[in-house]
Order: structure tokens, then C-alpha cells, then sequence
């Protein structure tokens, strides 16, 4: 599943949130997404997502702009988890996961036996089985986000995008959902807070400034002291693994050069 | 399979009995047998010996407006859950889009001010303003975001507007007796109503119900949003325009012909929702069952429960409608 992002541009009225992004999402490589807060992370996955059309520019799946093709067809190759959907319906969690499966299913075409399994497995995989018939109103932030993963992997995508997938998480589950997505024969694109999960899990990783693209490549190329304390404003030291990867040790930021000062009262 | 038949055998049981009953019971009692015969008689020439006049009761009237009552009772509950999965708000109903106010303003047009010089009905004066105000609201929330917070707050604008409007010209131009005809049409009214209805209110309400129900996947999928039902491949511009068109056309057309009945559209979507769940393939044809149902038992109450006095349907719904809604806000689950 290739996926080309093309010189995007997009705008909140005048402010400019991604100026000029031009990528290309290799198939079955684990892309990360990083920068500061309000870098555009959100934006530019949703216009690769096809769910925001871009200001300048175009996301070209297998070649075809997506803008043109039909929803239902991007969404049979390409699934899309938003931070933090919710929900007043009274739903369950089976039949939140049941969602997944709207893109294969046509108005008159019958739930079969094999969606059946499919819904299963995706239970299975975010280790929600057993919560299947619990209320949606009743998990915890961090359930709600496995669901909205399984949703995705139900809808049998190639491509999967992710946005700070791991947020909610306890540490357990951070780890297992990206070790999860990864371990699958999917393209993943997914926006990261955590720069050691980047470093643990991307096979690239993209670096968002300011809605301009800082830099792209293998983290331990990218993710270096210079450029945490350029982009992301920290003191740390990158460490460098006998493996190759890389290991980031943020350090307590000294108190002349703290950002955040704690005023005293007066 | 089994559940679905079994389910469709029940509902069809529901609606004869629900018709029957509302052919049955009246001033004059009417024999349930006689309401049978009279049916048979008509449909298929039994040839059942019957007062022709206890027959033209049963048929003439009593059917004929047990039948406009399903079709709009359903309609509403219908629309209603459309309108509450699509616009994600519980409190969203058939006349949230300003439909009920522009068909009053429309009739009082017609009934008060003159327009269309007596060549216009009531009904057609209703019918035009609902589609106006409909209209209105429908540019005004284009302009304003297309949202759903949008359309809802488009259409508390259009509704206030032209609430004020009726208001204005009754208070100004009618008559003591021309207000309470107006008020008592507001209200519902399903006396006036005929075959030539019937044949109005009925495909409108299957077609739609039938349209509606080829979008029940798409409906489900707005659960989240209508960006998570975007990345579920719901076309969400096309659904939003498809759905909002054909509930606006389901309750112009049920306003115009026994003016606005309120509470269907807003208690049914959520009584049938704790009965069968949130999935719009069974929920739809369960509201239009509940919604037929309850309207039928409605118009059958207005009628008898004052002897000598039809009291306005509308009355009669929200009597019992707001104690229902008000049991479903306390058993409704707390969310967070």
C-alpha cells in the first residue's frame, strides 16, 4: 500500500497549521509522526487519511488522488483512529467493533459468520474480549481507545493511521498496541508523544515543526540532541544501542534555563 | 432468521390489532366482527350482510383515519431517530429543522390572511410554509458550518422566526373563533381526515421508512461522529443531504395533513432505542411500528376520553408522552 503525500498545505482561516509537507508512506513501514504540540501532527494525518481536503497540494493513494476516489473505497484500505471519539448511544463494545465492518457491508448484504470471526479476533487482539457485551459508557479512557483500535483493525485495512494511539494507556498497553500494529502486515502511520516509543517502534519518523516538515529517516539519524533541543526544547542526551537503536535520557532542565518559571506571590 | 420472522409476525400483529382497535373503539362501539366483515366486504366483495351505516362508519372514517394515524405516528418516529443518530442529539426531533413552525405560519396564511384566494387548502398553505422555513434553515446552516451544532442552532432560528410570525399575524388579524381553529389544528387534528389521506400519508411514510432504512449502516456508523463515520467510508455530505431532504419532506407532508403532533418524534425514537438497541437496521422498522402504534392509541383516546369531545391529538400525545420522556431521562445511564 503506497501512499504520497504531495506538497500539503492547510489553513484555520489565516493561520497556516502544515505548510508544504511532501512524503511518501513505504509499504508495510511503521511511520512516525513527532513534534511540539500544535506542530500540525493531527491536521496533516487527516488529510492523508483522505478526511480533510488539503488548502495547496494532494495525497495520492496507489496513485489516484484520494479526494476522488469513493469514501467506501478508501476506507476498505485505509483506517483511520481519531483522538478521543465519543459517543452518547447506548452501544456495547462488540457492536462498537461492529462498526469496523460498515466499508465491506452494503445496504442489503447480511452479517456473516466471517465478520463474525473478524470482530472476534479484533477483540482478541486489544485484549477486550472478555468486555464484549460491557456497556460503551462504562470503560475507562484507556478501554475506549483499544476499541477504537479495534474498530480499525476490524475494518481490515492496509493502512492504518493512528493519532497518539498510545494516549489513555497504561504502560502495558502503550507498548502492547504499538508492538500489536506493528507485528501485523500493516502500513502504519501514527502520531507519537513518546520519542522512545518513535525510537522503539518507527521504522522512520517524521519530524513536525511548525507545520513544516523538520526532518524524515531512521530515528537514530534523526532523533539526535541537536534536534530535541532545537524542535522540542529539552536537554537529553540520545544514547545509541548495540542494535542500532537509539534511547532518548531527557535531563532536568537547569534552573537558568528553565522556560517554565514558578512565580513566587508577591 | 427465526428472530426476524418471528419479529415481523409480531409487528404485523401489533399494527392489525392497533388498527382494529382503532376502528373498533369510538362513540358508537362497533363490534370487532363488524369491523372485520366491513374490511372484507371492501377488499374482496364477501358479500356480508352489515348496517350500511355501522360500514360506512368502520370505513368511511374510522379506517381511514386509524390508517393516517400509523402512517404519521410512524413517520415521526422515524424521523426522529434519523434526526437524533445523524444530528448526535438526543433532544433532536421532526420539527427541530423549523418545519412545524413554517406549516403553522403557511395555514394561518392561508386560513387567516387569504392567500391564494381560497384556491390554496389549509393543508397546501401548511405544506408550502413547512418546505419555506424548511428552506431557510437548510441555507442558513450551509452558511453557518454544516455541523450538526449548526443545523440545530439553524433551526431553533427558523423555528423562532417563524413561531413569531404565526403568532403576529394571529394575535393581529383573527378572529376569536379563527384563533381557536388555529390553535386546535396546531395541536393535531386527524377529524377531517379521508381516504384521498390516506393515500397521501401512506407511501410517504413507506417510502421514506424504505429509504431511511437502506442508510441504517450509514447511520450506525455516525455513532462517533461524523469524522469517525467518514473514515468508515459513509459519503457523510450525501447522507446529511439524503437524510435531512427526506425527513424534511416525511414531516411536511404528515404536518400538512394533521398539523403538528408533538411529542412522536421525541419520545418513540427513545422508547424503541431501550427496546431494541442502537442498531438502525432494527431500530427504524421498530420506532415506525411503536411510533404507528402509539399514535393509534392516541387518536383512539382523544376521542373517547371526554364523551362528546374530541380533544386535539397533540394534546393527548404529550399527556402521555412527557411523564414517558421524563422516565427515560431518570433510567437513562448516567455518561460521565
Amino acid at each position: 500500500m503506497k501512499l504520497a503525500a504531495r506538497n500539503l498545505g492547510w489553513k484555520a482561516g489565516r493561520r497556516t497549521i502544515v505548510d508544504d509537507v511532501s512524503l511518501e508512506i513505504m509499504p508495510g513501514e511503521f511511520l512516525g509522526i513527532v513534534g511540539p504540540n500544535g506542530s500540525g501532527k493531527t491536521s496533516l494525518l487527516s488529510m492523508i487519511a483522505g478526511l480533510r481536503r488539503p488548502v495547496t497540494g494532494s495525497v495520492l493513494l496507489e496513485g489516484r488522488d484520494i479526494a476522488r476516489l469513493p469514501r467506501r473505497d478508501v476506507a476498505r484500505k485505509v483506517a483511520f483512529v481519531e483522538q478521543q471519539a465519543e459517543t452518547g448511544e447506548r452501544l456495547n463494545v462488540r457492536q462498537a467493533v461492529e462498526l469496523g465492518r460498515t466499508p465491506h457491508l452494503s445496504a442489503l448484504s447480511p452479517w456473516s459468520a466471517e465478520d463474525e470471526a473478524i470482530i472476534d479476533r479484533a477483540l482478541d487482539d486489544v485484549d477486550m474480549r472478555a468486555f464484549a457485551d460491557r456497556p460503551w459508557q462504562t470503560l475507562s479512557g484507556g478501554e475506549r481507545q483499544r476499541i477504537h483500535i479495534a474498530r480499525a483493525l476490524a475494518q481490515e485495512p492496509r493502512l492504518l493511521i493512528l493519532d497518539e494511539p498510545t494516549n489513555h494507556l497504561d504502560i502495558e498497553h502503550q507498548v502492547g498496541i504499538l508492538d500489536l500494529v506493528r507485528s501485523r502486515n500493516l502500513t502504519v502511520v501514527a502520531a507519537l508523544h513518546d520519542l522512545n516509543h518513535a525510537a522503539l517502534f518507527c521504522d522512520r519518523v517524521a519530524v513536525l515543526h511548525e507545520g513544516r516538515l523538520a526532518a524524515l529517516g531512521r530515528p537514530p539519524e534523526i532523533l539526535t540532541d541537536h534536534l530535541l533541543a532545537d524542535i522540542f526544547r529539552v536537554d537529553a542526551r540520545v544514547e545509541i544501542e548495540a542494535d542500532g537503536s537509539c534511547f532518548i535520557r531527557y535531563a532536568r532542565p537547569s534552573t537558568t534555563a528553565r522556560r517554565f518559571t514558578i512565580r513566587e506571590p508577591a | 432468521m427465526l428472530r426476524v420472522v418471528a419479529g415481523g409476525v409480531t409487528a404485523l400483529a401489533v399494527l392489525f390489532v392497533a388498527l382494529a382497535s382503532g376502528a373498533a373503539i369510538g362513540e358508537t362501539a362497533i363490534p370487532l366482527a363488524t369491523v372485520v366483515k366491513t374490511v372484507a366486504n371492501r377488499l374482496w366483495d364477501a358479500g356480508h350482510d352489515l348496517d350500511p351505516i355501522d360500514a360506512g362508519i368502520v370505513w368511511n372514517y374510522r379506517i381511514a383515519r386509524a390508517l393516517v394515524a400509523a402512517a404519521c405516528g410512524a413517520s415521526l418516529a422515524v424521523c426522529g431517530v434519523v434526526l437524533q443518530s445523524l444530528l448526535r442529539n438526543a433532544l433532536a426531533d421532526p420539527y427541530i429543522l423549523g418545519i412545524s413552525a413554517g406549516a403553522s405560519s403557511g395555514a394561518v396564511a392561508v386560513a387567516i390572511l387569504g392567500f391564494g384566494g381560497g384556491f390554496f387548502s389549509l393543508s397546501a398553505g401548511a405544506f408550502a410554509g413547512a418546505l419555506v422555513a424548511f428552506g431557510l434553515v437548510a441555507l442558513l446552516a450551509l452558511r453557518s458550518g454544516r455541523g450538526p451544532v449548526a443545523i440545530i442552532l439553524a433551526g431553533i432560528a427558523g423555528s423562532q422566526l417563524f413561531n413569531a410570525l404565526t403568532s403576529f399575524v394571529v394575535t393581529k388579524s383573527a378572529t376569536a373563533d379563527q384563533a381557536r381553529g388555529i390553535m386546535f389544528w396546531l395541536l393535531g387534528n386527524l377529524s377531517g381526515v379521508r381516504w384521498p389521506d390516506v393515500f397521501l400519508a401512506l407511501p410517504v411514510a413507506l417510502g421514506g421508512l424504505a429509504i431511511c432504512w437502506l442508510y441504517a449502516r450509514s447511520l450506525d456508523a455516525f455513532a462517533f461522529g461524523p469524522q469517525s463515520a467518514a473514515s468508515l467510508g459513509v459519503p457523510v455530505r450525501r447522507v446529511y443531504a439524503t437524510m435531512i431532504a427526506v425527513t424534511a419532506l416525511m414531516t411536511a407532508t404528515m404536518v400538512s395533513i394533521v398539523g403538528s403532533i408533538g411529542f412522536v418524534g421525541l419520545v418513540v425514537p427513545h422508547a424503541a432505542r431501550l427496546i431494541v438497541g442502537v442498531r438502525h437496521g432494527v431500530l427504524l422498522p421498530a420506532a415506525a411500528l411503536a411510533g404507528a402504534a402509539f399514535m393509534i392509541g392516541a387518536d383512539i383516546l382523544s376521542r373517547t376520553v371526554i364523551p362528546g369531545q374530541v380533544l386535539p391529538i397533540g394534546v393527548m400525545t404529550a399527556l402521555v408522552g412527557a411523564p414517558a420522556f421524563a422516565l427515560i431521562l431518570i433510567r437513562r445511564p448516567v455518561t460521565r
